[in-house]
């Protein structure tokens, strides 16, 4: 025991020594980086205590009244939280059902083209609609669909999609893939061209075909990509974006368009129910935190203890 | 002649399946192009004909109008120095802090390194939300002003792991053949080592810039001096709101009138707002692959 605490201290002193050698690091490498965190994240954290009160912007988080998980409960007993969770959850689950394969195929497909100068103008292509802005791109969505419309002059119809809840989820979800999947290909198609080339060249001398050359070669090279991309997107299903949803919002869809965040938006900022919204967007981040650690876990046992 | 002879080893059946494979990426291309030349090609037809008929390459009827009107714009041209203002500052802060970090997070004798590393994977996960740090914002008095925008999303952990792996790839020997003591770890990093590490600012500058250029949430909650808003606020009300900025259609008589302008005005809007990021973005090109590969080494 005596000589474990003499090996601590001599750890502490070494650590000192390190700590004044390089003080440099601890001061102009982690410094700023460090503020930023602990003003930006780690206090923000401390303002949750709202999501338990009934909070007054007079007497400050420490003074307002303390009322337990009132909130909670009234977000849990009305009738709009069932829709809220469901129109998130079918939003981002159908989301990853259609979009997530995309990039795959887009991928296994570029990597097929011979010709460098034809691929990199498809990829070219295939990219650019990543830097439209999603303001840009929902103006592009309602143009389209809009009752006088390029798709209503092509269908000979009137129909105001916009106004569709059983419309908006295909619209969001299409128009993301329109946008995203080119872009989500670049991590695969990087992992392919580092597949070894021999390798391949063996398969095909072997007279594989491409299902097997694509299960021998293709899918081991980006495999862990595909795996570490699976559980970031389905660890992240609560936390689908606001900036999107909120664009494309009118209030006629509002029945399948209104998810959790954008719920937190109105009843926190627009209305002004501070303590309500936090609890809303407190309840969404512990799902969202249970999710991941959860697909982090069946993916790790369906994957031979490889998670993330 | 060799590629046709790599071609040549597919069978039949590999040669079909290729083949439909390759007709639906061609859909998708098409797919992709086809609204933004319709767009291109609508934001210069007459609004009465564009309304009525759609588009048409009968150049009579083709004007300039709606680009007139929108570079007139005074509230088009402040949202694009606001915008150029918070995307280069954040872009620099950002990827200055977060290539700072990095360096110690790489490498192996940093001490600390572990209980850093907790801090920062924390906040990937978990965070006060938005009206927590809202109030946070309102409390430090930086409603309004760019810091708000800025500073919160400056330091990426994300993008600070892509660093930190990028770094590591990096020969130790650098650091030895430069003979860095404690002392001069400033003078090594921005003398030996950015240097080496074009690729990587590329890319994180890259992401940050069209991050912040593109986005608007933060500037709708926190800018609503109508001064302050970017690009992307001022495209939101013509685009999203139908709210034309003023003076764009007032001049006209009927109600009629003033909504063809104001849907036409939106194609013109489109384009010019978006050709600043399409033009630079193939000069960007070549770094996409590395950036990103450097990144999805598990560090």
């Amino acid at each position: 025991m005596a000589e474990s605490k003499v090996k601590k201290k001599a750890g502490l002193h070494n650590g000192l020594v390190y700590v004044t050698q390089h003080w440099q690091l601890y001061v102009f490498f982690m410094l700023p980086a460090l503020a930023l965190t602990i003003i930006f994240k780690y206090i923000p954290m401390g303002g949750i205590l709202i999501a338990f009160e009934r909070y007054n912007p007079i007497r400050g988080i420490l003074g307002s009244k303390w009322v337990g998980l009132m909130h909670f409960k009234r977000f849990l007993s009305s009738p709009d939280f069932i829709s809220y969770l469901a129109n998130t959850l079918k939003l981002s689950v159908f989301g990853m059902l259609w979009g997530f394969p995309v990039p795959i195929i887009l991928a296994f497909l570029l990597n097929r083209i011979e010709r460098t100068g034809v691929k990199k103008k498809v990829q070219m292509v295939l990219y650019m609609p990543n830097f439209i802005s999603v303001i840009v791109l929902c103006g592009i969505v309602r143009i389209l669909l809009s009752v006088t419309g390029p798709v209503n002059l092509l269908l000979h119809s009137q129909i105001n999609f916009m106004t569709m809840p059983e419309a908006w989820r295909t619209i969001y979800i299409a128009s993301g893939i329109w946008q995203g999947a080119g872009w989500g290909s670049i991590i695969y198609t990087a992992a392919l061209s580092n597949a070894s080339i021999e390798l391949k060249e063996a398969a095909v001398i072997d007279g594989a075909n491409i299902f097997q050359q694509i299960k021998a070669v293709e899918w081991p090279a980006i495999k862990s990509m595909v795996i570490i991309q699976f559980i970031m997107q389905a660890g992240n299903i609560m936390s689908i974006g606001f900036e999107k949803a909120y664009a494309l919002q009118t209030d006629l869809n509002l029945a399948s368009s209104e998810i959790i965040s954008t719920y937190v938006y109105k009843k926190g900022l627009i209305d002004g129910d501070y303590s309500f919204s936090t609890a809303v967007g407190l309840f969404n981040t512990v799902i969202n935190v249970i999710l991941l650690v959860a697909v982090n876990k069946i993916v790790a046992r369906m994957n031979e203890g490889q998670g993330l | 002649m060799k590629r046709k002879g790599r071609f040549a080893r597919y069978s039949l059946q590999d040669k079909a399946m290729l083949g439909i494979g390759f007709f639906l990426l061609g859909l998708f291309v098409i797919a992709i192009v086809i609204p933004m030349i319709y767009i291109i090609v609508a934001s210069f037809i007459d609004p009465v004909t564009l309304q009525n008929k759609g588009i048409t390459f009968d150049f009579s009827k083709w004007t300039l109008t709606a680009y007139r009107r929108v570079l007139a714009n005074q509230q088009i041209w402040v949202g694009f120095k606001n915008a150029v203002l918070y995307s280069v500052v954040f872009t620099v802060i950002s990827v200055l802090v977060t290539m700072l970090a990095a360096y110690p997070m790489s490498r192996a004798d940093f001490r600390g390194k572990k209980l850093f590393n907790v801090i920062f994977m924390i906040t990937m996960f978990f965070g006060g939300g938005l009206i927590p740090t809202y109030l946070l914002i309102s409390k430090m008095n930086l409603l309004n002003s760019m810091w708000a925008v800025i500073l919160p999303g400056a330091f990426n952990v994300w993008n600070m792991i892509v660093a930190r792996t990028y770094y590591q790839g990096i020969p130790e020997e650098l650091r030895e053949a430069a003979d860095v003591d404690g002392a001069n770890e400033l003078v090594f990093f921005f003398k030996i080592l950015l240097p080496v590490c074009t690729p990587i600012i590329a890319t994180l500058a890259l992401w940050q810039f069209v991050g912040m250029w593109n986005g608007y949430f933060d500037a709708m909650i926190y800018l609503d001096d109508a001064a302050k808003q970017p690009l992307q606020l001022v495209l939101r009300s013509i685009l999203i709101q139908n709210k034309p900025e003023s003076g764009m259609i007032s001049d006209m008589q009927s109600t009629a009138q003033r909504a063809q302008l104001a849907e036409l005005l939106k194609y013109a809007t489109i384009i010019i707002s978006s050709l600043p990021l399409l033009v630079m973005y193939p000069f960007f090109q070549k770094y996409f692959d590395s950036g990103i590969m450097a990144g999805s080494v598990k560090g």
